[in-house]
């Protein structure tokens, strides 16, 4: 069992505050991935974790065992970092043996966890070369085994796919997903690439400016973003958002459409749409296209709407030209609110 | 100067290309001369016989006559000498690598109140002309017992190679990525293994290059060496002191003993002379 | 962790090994220098000025490092030039460049007297060429210029290495983007080297000089191993007055003259050759 609680870890470097009182539970064999933009705060949570930093308060539990004031080595965790960090003077033997060594395994067992860790990833015949021999990829496993052959109770992952080409990505991504699920370990990983947090996690931790904005699935997260900020950080376009008055209670004018929405208070809300959830019909917004991204499956274009950039993702079936005139219709399902005071979703 | 512009591949074509090549080939050969034929002449005095060292004219050709170093290994004083040299220079290793190698260390992994301060007086000591302090020395040695001995003299020595033990340290583990430590730590390694696991192994060449520099830091002083030791004089003590008294192919075979491990040092560490002067004196 | 006071204790040897045997020593001097039995004094300082040796010690010391340090500050640019230029043979010449780097001052006194002594190298050569008849006393008294030559000659010749690798070291660190960038705009080879080399390697210039100008200051075995106590300079008179007249407090006052002017160099180079924060590589 390695249920790990956060409990209102905050972290300030200087002036500088990383971390605002974070809370957090990630349970045993979940595979949670902590996503935000760069300097959001998702490596020095995953480094208290790990216990590489040291909160500035609050306290981590893993496996029912406070451990905030325990050194790395005794938190049952293992850790994959970003550059690999594969010991450039042992071998791949060694390397992955390293930790093994350390808690004094006897050679056999020693010898059958390495064996079998480096088939799992595929390096067994790599096991005698050093790292200077290794490409990038196979440094990538061979640190990914060395984390594995520990069996740890917990397994941290610094954006171990970030430093290897689009393909190999997108390879060792379907890897680890399927070594991941087979371990015992829990997991916690930490990107910018949203797409490898949606193929990956079990849930995904939506992190921006030191803070949590969302805890949920990937599905949830995608579907119903719980902040406006989530659903332009999230989705590639992002969400179109336009500006919605208030007519009466639960009818607000959006882009010159009379739409039926929350029985919300506030003289005017946020309105979003994703691209992909967008029609060309009768009765919708009218928007000139202005920029055509023929993307293949889809055609990308980006229009105007009430003056304002607008996304759509269309078949490409349908032929658009720069300068028409759309009409785009909002699946009524998928239509979200913020808002504009919280930016929270309504 | 003159030798500066033509090194620069000229875009004339054909005759001004080959001359700027000559002048530039030309220019190389004559500073390696330079610096080669003073040794080449130390040399050829020292595997000659004292007649011919002071003999009249000179050929410029040894005679392979080992008299001279037979006589200098010989004289009375010399071989104590070369022993105390190298008792100093080791000891001085020795102090300057594990006083600085722990400071060059925190300079380069920790951040903490008063670092620039210290990195500061680290570079100033450079500032300061550092034989001097063997005068000052020479008294509280006496008072503590140090004076005349080996040890007294390798703590002077120290001063003047700990500036660079540390920054050269500091440059090595800077080389190091902390996140191979990391990743120690979290394989069930406390500071101190990982450091010996993971650090120790990938700096030790380097480590053994700032400490054959502190040796010869040692080897070649002169000036300290000289103050501080009245019976257990160094090589350079020894020569210094009995310059105007001894004959010449004393002196010259002493500048060979001098030189020979000196070069022998700097050809072992080649490869980090840049790291030793160059990023150390950033 | 125990990491807050780590840090500390890994600088405490360094900084009290610094404390006792580089900054106390250097208090201690300052005192024995200004001070008698019975208080703070100027008499050593006067001892020591009226010494009929001391302006001659101080004006040979300054006149020598005004020689030394500019020659060998352009040989020290050639050869750095000539060794980012090379492609084949680079360490190999860099090695041969960088020898004396390696070697004592007593040893290259030493060297030089070979060459300048009265049955030496160069008096052979003279010779040989039919110049001379008989060999020419040059190290003796009556001919203090050659004895200044040699010592500037072998000077140059000891202590260039160090100046050129900071400065290789220096010149490795420009991008080579900016030379194709001024080439591009149409710098000669020497534009380029006044216009780009030189202003972004002030700081190793700045080093470089320091260093040199430092130690120029301390000259002594080269100055002892080829004219004796004939030409006297400000470090030979220290080593004289500490041992042959047995006077520490003059001797102390002979260090604070090098120590004063070594500050003096040092805040004028740090002075003329600023590097604006802003303005760094």
């Amino acid at each position: 069992m390695a249920e790990i609680i956060i409990k209102q870890v905050a972290k300030s470097f200087g002036t500088f505050q990383a971390l605002h009182s974070i809370d957090m539970t990630i349970r045993d064999r979940e595979f949670m991935v902590l996503l935000g933009a760069s300097g959001c705060g998702k490596t020095t949570l995953l480094r208290i974790i790990a216990g590489l930093e040291t909160p500035s308060q609050g306290e981590v539990w893993i496996g029912g065992r406070r451990v905030d004031h325990l050194p790395p080595r005794e938190r049952g965790i293992a850790m994959v970092f970003q550059n690999y960090a594969v010991f450039p003077h042992l071998t791949v033997f060694e390397n992955i043996a390293f930790g093994l060594r350390m808690k004094k395994l006897p050679q056999q067992e020693i010898d059958k966890r390495v064996n079998r860790t480096a088939e799992l990833m595929h390096i067994e015949q790599l096991l005698k070369r050093y790292s200077g021999q290794l490409s990038g990829g196979q440094r990538q496993r061979v640190a990914v085994a060395r984390a594995l052959a520990m069996e740890p109770d917990v397994i941290l992952m610094d954006e171990p796919l970030s430093n290897l080409d689009a393909l190999l990505r997108l390879e060792m991504r379907a890897e680890l997903k399927g070594v991941l699920a087979e371990s015992k370990s829990t997991a916690i990983y930490v990107t910018h690439d949203q797409v490898e947090a949606m193929s990956l996690a079990d849930r995904i931790s939506v992190m921006n400016g030191g803070k949590i904005v969302q805890n949920a699935s990937p599905v949830e997260i995608y579907r119903d973003p719980a902040a406006r900020f989530v659903g332009s950080f999230i989705g590639n376009p992002p969400m179109n958002f336009i500006k919605a008055n208030r007519q009466d209670i639960g009818r607000w004018r959006v882009a010159g459409l009379d739409l039926y929405g929350p029985s919300h208070g506030a003289s005017s809300l946020e309105f979003a749409i994703r691209p992909e959830d967008l029609t060309i019909g009768e009765g919708g917004f009218i928007a000139t296209a202005r920029v055509v991204e023929p993307l293949g499956a889809h055609t990308l274009v980006t229009c105007e709407v009430d003056g304002k950039p607008f996304r759509a993702v269309l078949d490409s079936d349908l032929k658009v030209a720069p300068g028409d005139v759309l009409t785009l219709i909002p699946k009524p399902d998928r239509i979200r609110w913020f808002d504009p005071e919280t930016l929270l979703a309504v | 100067m003159s030798t500066l512009a033509p090194t620069d591949e000229p875009r004339a074509v054909g005759d001004t290309r080959r001359a700027g090549r000559w002048v530039f080939i030309t220019a190389t050969v004559m500073l390696m001369a330079w610096v080669l034929v003073p040794i080449y002449l130390l040399f050829v005095n020292t595997l000659s016989s004292p007649s011919e060292v002071s003999g009249f004219p000179k050929t410029g050709l040894p005679s392979f006559d080992f008299a001279s170093v037979e006589f200098f290994l010989s004289f009375s004083g010399v071989a104590r000498a070369l022993w105390n040299s190298v008792v100093v220079a080791v000891l001085t290793m020795v102090l300057s690598i594990g006083i600085g190698a722990p400071a060059g260390y925190a300079l380069s992994r920790f951040d903490f109140p008063g670092k620039e301060v210290f990195r500061m007086v680290v570079v100033m000591t450079r500032a300061f002309p550092l034989p001097l302090l063997a005068l000052p020395l020479a008294v509280m040695f006496i008072r503590v017992g140090l004076d005349d001995t080996a040890l007294g003299l390798a703590f002077v020595h120290t001063v003047l190679a700990l500036p660079f033990a540390v920054l050269i340290t500091f440059s090595l583990f800077s080389g190091i990525p902390i996140e191979l430590e990391e990743a120690a730590w979290t394989l069930g390694c406390n500071r101190l293994q990982a450091f010996i696991k993971v650090v120790m192994p990938l700096i030790l060449p380097g480590l053994v290059a700032s400490a054959v520099f502190a040796f010869t830091i040692s080897w070649n002083e002169v000036f300290a060496a000289a103050v501080l030791t009245i019976e257990n004089r160094t090589l350079t003590a020894f020569l210094v002191q009995s310059l105007n008294v001894s004959p010449l192919h004393l002196k010259f075979a002493g500048g060979t003993a001098l030189v020979v491990p000196a070069l022998i040092f700097i050809f072992a560490v080649r490869k980090y002379l840049f790291a030793m002067w160059g990023i150390a004196n950033r | 962790m125990q990491s807050r006071f780590l840090p500390y204790m890994l600088l405490a040897p360094a900084t009290l090994f610094l404390a006792v045997f580089f900054v106390y020593p250097f208090v201690q001097i300052g005192i024995l220098a200004f001070s008698s039995g019975d208080g703070f004094t100027m008499g050593h300082i006067q001892t020591m000025a009226s010494h009929w040796k001391f302006g001659t010690a101080l004006w040979n010391t300054v006149l020598l490092t005004a020689i030394i340090v500019p020659i060998q500050l352009a040989l020290a640019l050639s050869m750095a030039s000539i060794v980012t230029k090379l492609k084949t043979g680079r360490s190999t010449i860099l090695f041969v460049f960088a020898i004396p780097l390696g070697l004592s001052d007593l040893a290259a006194g030493i060297i030089w007297l070979a060459i300048f002594e009265q049955s030496g190298f160069l008096n052979s050569m003279l010779a040989g060429l039919g110049v001379i008849e008989q060999p020419i006393l040059f190290l003796g008294y009556q001919n203090m210029w050659v004895i200044f030559a040699a010592v500037v000659l072998a000077e140059i010749w000891r202590a260039t290495a160090i100046m050129m690798v900071i400065l290789v070291s220096g010149m490795g660190l420009i991008p080579k983007e900016y030379y194709e960038a001024a080439e591009v705009f149409g710098a000669s080879p020497w534009k380029r080297f006044t216009k780009v080399t030189l202003p972004l390697l002030r700081p190793s210039l700045q080093t470089a000089l320091i260093l040199r100008t430092i130690a120029a200051f301390e000259v002594f075995a080269v100055v002892v191993a080829l004219g004796g106590t004939t030409l006297p300079v400000l470090m030979g008179e220290t080593y004289q007055w500490q041992f042959t007249m047995r006077d520490r407090n003059v001797a102390a006052a002979y260090a604070m003259v090098i120590l004063g002017i070594s500050i003096a160099a040092t805040l004028v180079f740090l002075r003329l050759l600023r590097v604006p924060k802003e303005a760094r590589l």
